[in-house]
């Protein structure tokens, strides 16, 4: 083979390497977001082929870090009344520390969104509902306050509403004397995006919190599951929980 | 029997309405309250979201226990053919659905929202022991004055028995329903137990005898008839055995646990050192509310005292809404072990033990469920003949003997 002949070789190779990337990285942005984001045409009933989950890396969760708590705070409307014992709070974060090794962790604290919900079997009236892709919600106009479900849930992950309530944002209607908790932000998973508290961790950069279609092997959460060991808290009331837990 | 029983209604004089006025007072109280804390929110009260059922469920519960207990002497004469039980079945019928009136309006206030009374009877979710117990009460309620009727018409006396026997086994299953909301949760160290639900049916064993012997003995002192020493006996060796079998039950409950390990961080609470429910459980629960009264009811030189016999029904009352408080509200006050082996801190409370001071309105509330449960008696008594006549030792029991 002549210089000349193996130059153009070496110029097709790099030419057909470009233009494979060139396309990927055309093409890769839809493929992502097509695995992030599952917006469902608005037309249609909610679908048990999803299982929304969220898996919380505690390793990467920043201690002393508030981003998810005030995020939630923020899209949700919940001000508070300066009564910590009586105001709502969706989700918390909980410092831990061992008792026999002094090992410190800080993690987020949320409604775990059970498969089986201990808070939806107790509810009489059945305003505690699962919906069929897992997001574990509160029906405001049937909820009637007897706040069985608080007793039920263990993890504490609910609030009553003590209170009167002013300015509500109109995606997410709360009730004076009803019962609420996180919603999975579910009127943003409905358009194709990410809860509140996993944008606002991001946005600091932790990346904690991976959001995402549990029954999708494809889908990120899907994969860093299969990858790591994750843990679910109380597993031995086996309720399947849809928020999982690494570096606990 | 010397003659067959004769019932009258009370007379409805100064004191009948003087007695109504009274207690009226304390059901205006209640709804008071009730209204001051939907009006303004359940911030108003000691509940929070660490501790969400606070004293009105204290009451109400106690009532709701107390009112399948209050039917056994009705039990005892129809289903187990005890004849001296016989003239008392009819005001054991008729507490049973004052209280369970009382307490039952006591829950529905304390809703966050009562307005929705009729969502819940129309929306049921079948896998929660709440609906079922709406369907139990409101059964129980409609069994009873089936009952009572059978009982009190001439013509349906001989179905007596069944209806007896059916509302019989229909209150302990409902109890069964009662105790099941507590024992069926597992979230919290305290519940998850089993033994909650015969716990409870024999606590409405002691608390309805209890509120019987008391509402008997006022109520046949007050409309000025005898009452002999053979029932109001029978009655007090019976409240005994009852305390006995609650103790027992507590005692049972409390072994379970201090055997299993996860149990013991709630065990040393409730026992040892949790404060004011420590002092509840062993000073109020077991002293005041059970060793004393078994001690008053069975002394020689107390037993046979109508008063003494009287604080002993009052202490078992007071024991047993002492007993519910550490049940409901110390089960919630200690913390949920999410995290086993660590220390927990939270900005919503976690791993601490949640603070929980009774509020006046919840106070309150409670009390006008009573008030509620009392008043629906005395004007069931005015109008319709729940009471004998008589009550005294030859029209109870044939065999009795004065000596």
């Amino acid at each position: 083979m002549s210089n000349d002949a193996r130059l153009d070789q070496y110029r097709r190779r790099f030419l057909g390497g470009a233009a494979t990337a060139v396309t990927g990285l055309a093409l890769a942005p839809g493929v992502m977001l097509h695995q992030v984001a599952h917006a469902r045409p608005a037309d249609q009933p909610v679908s048990s082929d999803v299982r929304w989950g969220m898996l919380i890396d505690t390793n990467k969760c920043g201690n002393g870090c508030n981003a998810c708590v005030t995020a939630c705070d923020e899209e949700h409307g919940l001000t508070g009344h300066g009564r910590p014992e009586s105001d709502a709070q969706w989700i918390r974060k909980v410092e831990l520390r061992d008792k026999q090794t002094g090992h410190t962790q800080s993690l987020p604290l949320l409604c775990q969104h059970c498969e089986k919900p201990p808070c939806v079997d107790v509810c009489p009236t059945g305003a505690s509902f699962k919906r069929a892709d897992g997001i574990v919600l509160v029906d405001k106009h049937i909820c009637i306050g007897c706040r069985y479900c608080m007793m039920a849930c263990p993890y504490k992950a609910r609030s009553f509403i003590h209170e009167d309530l002013q300015d509500q944002l109109p995606h997410a209607p709360r009730g004076k004397g009803t019962v609420e908790s996180c919603t999975f932000c579910v009127h943003r998973v409905d358009n194709g995006r990410t809860p509140a508290c996993v944008e606002a961790c991001n946005a600091e950069h932790h990346n904690a919190m991976v959001f995402g279609d549990m029954n999708d092997p494809d889908s990120e959460i899907s994969q860093q599951l299969e990858k790591y060991s994750s843990r679910q808290i109380r597993a031995d009331l086996q309720l399947n929980t849809g928020v999982r837990y690494r570096g606990i | 029997m010397k003659s067959a029983i004769q019932y009258r209604e009370i007379d409805g004089g100064v004191r009948f309405y003087a007695l109504l006025g009274f207690i009226g007072l304390f059901v205006l109280a209640g709804l008071g309250a009730a209204y001051y804390m939907e009006h303004n929110g359940h911030w108003v009260t000691g509940m929070t979201n660490q501790v969400v059922w606070g004293t009105p469920h204290v009451f109400a519960v106690f009532l709701i226990v107390a009112a399948s207990g209050a039917l056994n002497v009705a039990s005892i004469s129809s289903v187990f053919g005890k004849t001296p039980y016989k003239p008392l079945a009819r005001l054991s019928g008729l507490l049973a659905i004052t209280l369970l009136v009382g307490g039952l309006a006591v829950l529905v206030l304390d809703l966050g929202r009562p307005d929705r009374l009729i969502v819940a009877m129309t929306y049921y979710n079948f896998k929660s022991i709440f609906a079922w117990n709406i369907f139990l009460y409101i059964g129980f309620m409609i069994i009873v004055a089936i009952y009572l009727w059978m009982m009190m018409e001439r013509k349906m006396n001989d179905y007596t028995k069944p209806a007896g026997f059916f509302a019989f086994v229909w209150r302990l299953i409902l109890t069964t329903g009662t105790g099941s909301i507590f024992g069926f949760l597992v979230a919290r160290a305290g519940y998850d137990a089993a033994v909650m639900a015969p716990m409870f049916i024999i606590m409405s064993f002691a608390f309805g005898l209890a509120i019987f012997l008391l509402v008997l003995m006022a109520a046949c002192k007050w409309s000025d008839r005898p009452l002999g020493d053979a029932i109001v006996m029978r009655l007090k060796n019976l409240l005994g055995v009852f305390i006995g079998a609650v103790l027992y039950f507590v005692m049972v409950y409390h072994l379970t646990n201090l055997y299993i390990t996860e149990h013991h961080g709630f065990e040393r609470f409730i026992l040892l050192d949790g404060g004011i429910y420590t002092s509840l459980f062993w000073v109020v629960q077991i002293g005041l509310g059970s060793l004393l009264p078994l001690a008053l009811l069975y002394l020689p030189a107390t037993g046979k005292s109508r008063t003494w016999i009287s604080v002993a029904s009052l202490l078992v009352i007071i024991g047993g809404l002492a007993q519910m408080y550490v049940i409901i509200i110390g089960g919630q006050a200690y913390p949920m072990e999410l995290f086993p082996g660590k220390e927990v801190t939270s900005t919503f409370f976690d791993g601490v033990v949640a603070s929980y001071s009774p509020s006046l309105p919840e106070f309150i509330l409670g009390i006008g469920g009573i008030g509620l449960a009392l008043a629906a008696t005395v004007v069931g008594i005015r109008v319709l003949r729940f009471l004998p006549t008589s009550l005294a030792d030859d029209m109870v029991d044939p065999h009795h003997s004065t000596a």
